[in-house]
């Protein structure tokens, strides 16, 4: 059984999470952790106003130590890295890995890290090769890793980066994730 | 960084045992630090030092003393800027400074204080409300040699243009560059701004209340501490706060998840700074 899912995107990938959340099924209770990449000035409120509108689950901007919890997505603050532990999130201000802050590698090793197995990764567009080792080192803990096909990818340089880094379990198309989601970890009612 | 020990459990034996050992031989304790951060900087030493597991790096620590002082640099700069958050700033001007302007001596304690960027920032800040004449800002750290930093007062020259952004935004009143001296790559802020500034090492995890405060600032330092150890940390600020002190916390830092979280009244939502009122 899977416990947490964690999406890691670049700039630009707003529309790609909004159309996985909006297409996934509500029986996909497990708490989701979204790392994107974006200018420190950009404001976590408004990423989540806009997300929120796609989706039944509760969108948050957490604060550190805010516990994870089902039916929720959470927003990684800006200028933050956001960790995972213990059942709660952690908050950086270490320095940016490869210019990124939120880091998506730093996201998916923590979760590698406290979930092993029972973890999911998902890679989507975006237009470097951050989240390419972090999803392997998921993938190496026995984790589930997705990533968005490359070809259907606004920008393919992080898909092509983690299908380089790791040997992906599922590798589909942005509009087929979803459904792939719920087969792996739906719950039956 | 380097390959993780492929088992988890092992892995976090080492930790434990490093942790430990780097306590009962220097006093330092991490022990209640917050794992997943903590653990990326104890990856990031061993790969500095290279070697190749957490136990040798054991070793290395316990038997040569400027292992461990390379690693207490990793553990206690906090990558920040001056005026972080301009916003914080502008509400600090607006809502904290005519709160002091009601108290013949204001006592500020930035804790973690690190580099020195926000004690800095702040003596600028009081100084331009006409605070500073009557203020004394007690900045203090876990490592001597942060502080010694701080004391300096040089930072990179390279960093001022996005200073002098921030200053700007976080309400600046005046021309940035009057407070600092350009000299080849560096930048050697103005001797007057720490006059009314005591540097003092004091670790938060172990050390006690040495005064009370009027204001308390401790921005995006607790974020790397568990939960107990930022109980802990929250009894002490509450302890050495005066009556209606004011705590000031990083802007995704909730006192919410603390038990003193009754003790206080929001004084600005948005910006985490808040009033003690019990």
């Amino acid at each position: 059984m899977y416990d947490i899912i964690a999406i890691g995107t670049s700039w630009g990938g707003l529309g790609a999470v909004s159309r996985l959340l909006e297409g996934l099924p509500d029986a996909v209770h497990q708490p989701i952790v979204v790392a994107q990449h974006r200018s420190v000035d950009s404001n976590a409120g408004m990423l989540e106003d806009l997300l929120q509108h796609h989706t039944r689950r509760v969108v948050r901007d957490p604060d550190d130590k805010t516990p994870l919890e089902r039916d929720h997505v959470y927003i990684g603050p800006s200028d933050y890295h956001v960790l995972v532990e213990n059942g709660h999130l952690a908050l950086s201000t270490d320095a940016p890995v490869q210019f990124a802050r939120p880091s998506i590698d730093v996201l998916f090793e923590s979760i590698a890290d406290s979930y092993g197995e029972r973890a999911v990764g998902i890679v989507l567009t975006g237009a470097n090769a951050d989240g390419a080792a972090g999803l392997a080192t998921i993938k190496a803990r026995g984790g589930v890793a997705i990533v968005q096909e490359p070809s259907s990818s606004e920008r393919r340089a992080m898909p092509d980066a983690a299908l380089a880094a790791t040997a992906a379990d599922a590798v589909l198309p942005l509009g087929e994730i979803a459904a792939f989601l719920y087969g792996l970890c739906g719950e039956l009612p | 960084m380097p390959a993780r020990a492929g088992d988890p459990e092992l892995e976090r034996l080492e930790i434990e045992l490093l942790l430990e050992g780097v306590y009962r031989r220097y006093g330092f304790d991490f022990r209640q630090y917050a794992q997943a951060s903590l653990k990326r900087r104890l990856y990031r030493r061993l790969e500095e030092e290279r070697l190749e597991t957490l136990s040798q790096l054991q070793d290395r620590l316990l038997h040569e003393p400027s292992c461990m002082e390379r690693l207490l640099l990793d553990l206690s700069i906090n990558v920040t800027s001056m005026f972080r958050d301009p916003s914080f700033y502008v509400a600090f001007r607006e809502h904290v400074a005519p709160v002091l302007h009601t108290y013949p001596f204001t006592r500020i304690w930035c804790a973690g204080c690190s580099t020195g960027e926000e004690v800095y920032s702040l003596a600028i800040l009081l100084e331009e409300e006409g605070l500073y004449e009557r203020a004394r800002i007690y900045a203090t750290d876990i490592n001597e040699n942060v502080l010694a930093t701080a004391r300096e007062g040089v930072f990179p020259l390279e960093k001022m243009q996005q200073y002098t952004q921030n200053y700007l935004r976080g309400g600046g009143k005046t021309d940035f560059s009057r407070y600092y001296l350009a000299a080849y790559d560096r930048a050697r802020f103005s001797r007057s701004l720490t006059e009314n500034v005591v540097f003092a090492q004091h670790n938060l995890a172990t050390d006690g209340r040495f005064n009370e405060f009027n204001v308390i600032l401790c921005r995006n330092v607790m974020i790397y501490f568990d939960k107990a150890l930022q109980d802990r940390v929250h009894e002490l600020f509450f302890e050495s706060l005066d009556t209606f002190g004011i705590l000031a916390l990083g802007h995704k830092e909730s006192i919410n998840f603390s038990r003193f979280a009754d003790a206080y009244e929001e004084l600005h939502r948005e910006e985490r700074i808040y009033r003690k009122t019990a």
